[in-house]
């Protein structure tokens, strides 16, 4: 049985470290880009985020003024028990939300989409979003907060199969130099794309291979992991960069999802994350044990399962 | 080449920004005033007072909602700072400045030429753009005082009219000067070159949307 109060207590932790401190997979990513960008205006700006992320740090204060919209990804072993139930669960996660936006502070981006209702404390209708996966083994919690930013750099698109690759790569193109002029999109960034599903599931690939999957990542498909490294290269030869400004650095990384499709059908979506590539992840442990680390592992073999039944011994044996 | 860096008074003379070039790095000193689409309305649409001297005070508007909490004791915490897109506002925007005075914008992304052009000059009014975005956290750093929270009740803290008062708040970057010029559509104008060729090979989508452009220099915010 997993303890409520250090769920809440580590979620608290995890809202404060995905608000203050940059990732490391995008951090590395962003120096590598800044290294190489020789545009005055977009080298500028990246040595300026550079110097962001470390007064974020030093001051313990949140790295961007628009903390995105929380929500968070819950993922648990076959075996886990959580005191209280998932009600306590959802319960616990809303009131370190809230709590956290009061404390840091966050800035409190929630409103009623109609009477534009601001609580003031980023729990809604539907706010936070919490979304779950499960793993065959183990007792152990994953909480993983993303802190996306909400308006800018995401589209989805109902291609066919003749629309092909080509099809592909221009709706890619479309998303980029659409949201990246004036730098809407918060470039360069981590661009998640989800191919198949429906057209929500395919938003929720796009979103998630965003915003869970990290820089240097690739997809276990070899194929898709080709089509992941030249669509970064396609990116980055825009001749965009941070800002809309002339540079060579739109796309920190290209992450691909997929799932099974409308046979008439090829949905996609694109997604960019942003320079402050929100995300923090704690495990914890029945004994009450927490281990923080900044990779979601989200995709795991489970998660792409493509069989019926999933019989890892099997699999284990080929 | 190394960026012009400024300092700039939140209440400038017509010097000051005479004087600015398009890609100069910008600090600000004095009292700014965040206002968006909450303020716009209230302020313009249901004419509420407004509750500052404006210009007096500030001839600065900026398009921002900080990461802020108000304590329970009214005092107020301020963290990190950034811009919201701007473009959205130009539907109040003319009205806006002729009322207060405002001779800097700042925000994200900044306006079209045409914007510029049709009232930031005549009002002789220059945007000024965060960096990034966003540096949150530096302009956080330039936040000596919150000197007063206006309608927060009425639109919430995230829509409300933060006063700030500055200390080499920064970095901006000037995006427009007073001939009307664009520092994003000079920028976009060059990359435009390139996209013919970046495209070739791709394919348009079997399916159109209505409202849709394939021309790839369009601005899209207008």
């Amino acid at each position: 049985m997993i303890s409520i109060d250090l769920i809440e207590a580590t979620a608290k932790e995890l809202m404060a470290k995905a608000a203050i401190e940059i990732p490391d997979d995008y951090l590395d990513g962003l120096k590598q880009a800044a290294s190489t960008e020789d545009g005055d205006l977009s080298s500028y700006v990246l040595q300026a985020m550079l110097e962001n992320y470390e007064a974020a740090k030093q001051d313990r204060r949140a790295m961007c003024g628009d903390t995105g919209t929380p929500r968070w990804y819950v993922k648990m072993g076959n075996g886990t028990m959580i005191e209280g139930g998932p009600i306590a669960l959802e319960a616990a996660l809303r009131r370190a939300t809230a709590q956290s936006t009061y404390e840091l502070p966050l800035r409190p981006n929630r409103v009623h989409p109609l009477w534009r209702t601001d609580h003031n404390n980023n729990i809604g209708i539907g706010a936070p979003e919490i979304e779950y996966g499960y793993e065959p083994g183990g007792e152990w919690i994953d909480l993983i907060t993303v802190h996306k930013g909400g308006l800018f750099g995401t589209d989805y698109r109902m291609l066919f199969p003749s629309d092909g690759i080509e099809g592909i790569k221009r709706f890619y193109l479309d998303c980029l130099v659409a949201f990246g002029k004036r730098g809407l999109a918060c470039q360069p960034a981590i661009i998640g794309i989800g191919i198949g599903g429906c057209k929500d599931t395919c938003m929720v690939l796009g979103k998630r291979a965003a915003c869970l999957r990290i820089v240097g990542s690739r997809n276990s498909d070899p194929k898709i992991a080709s089509l992941e490294d030249e669509l970064k290269e396609l990116g980055n030869s825009i001749g965009m960069g941070a800002m809309g400004f002339v540079g060579k650095n739109m796309v920190i990384d290209a992450n691909i999802e997929v799932g099974y499709c409308h046979t008439g059908g090829m949905q996609m979506s694109v997604h960019a994350f942003c320079l402050s590539s929100r995300r923090a992840v704690a495990r914890v442990f029945p004994d009450g044990r927490v281990e923080y680390r900044t990779d979601p592992e989200w995709f795991t073999d489970y998660q792409r399962r493509e069989t019926v039944e999933w019989e890892p011994m099997l699999e284990a044996a080929e | 080449m190394k960026l012009r860096q400024i300092e700039l008074s939140t209440t400038p003379s017509a010097e000051d920004i005479a004087s600015l070039r398009l890609g100069d790095v910008v600090y600000l000193n004095g009292l700014v005033y965040t206002a968006r689409e909450g303020v716009y309305m209230r302020a313009l649409e249901q004419r509420a007072n407004i509750p500052l001297e404006l210009p007096a005070e500030s001839a600065a508007n900026f398009h921002c909602s900080p990461a802020a909490t108000i304590r329970k004791d009214g005092s107020f915490d301020l963290g990190a700072v950034t811009a919201t897109a701007s473009f959205r506002f130009a539907k109040w925007l003319p009205e806006w400045m002729a009322k207060t005075g405002a001779k800097l914008i700042i925000g994200k992304g900044g306006m079209s030429s045409k914007d510029y052009k049709s009232y930031f000059v005549p009002n002789g009014a220059v945007y000024l753009s965060t960096v990034g975005y966003g540096t949150g956290a530096l302009l956080g750093r330039g936040v000596e005082n919150v000197e007063a929270v206006h309608w927060h009740e009425e639109l919430g803290i995230a829509q409300a009219m933060w006063v700030i008062r500055c200390s080499r708040m920064g970095p901006f970057l000037v995006a427009s000067d007073l001939n009307g010029e664009c520092l994003f559509e000079r920028e976009n104008a060059k990359i435009a070159g390139n996209l013919e060729r970046l495209y070739a090979g791709t394919k348009p989508a079997t399916l159109k949307r209505f409202g849709e452009t394939d021309d790839r220099t369009d601005e899209v915010i207008g």
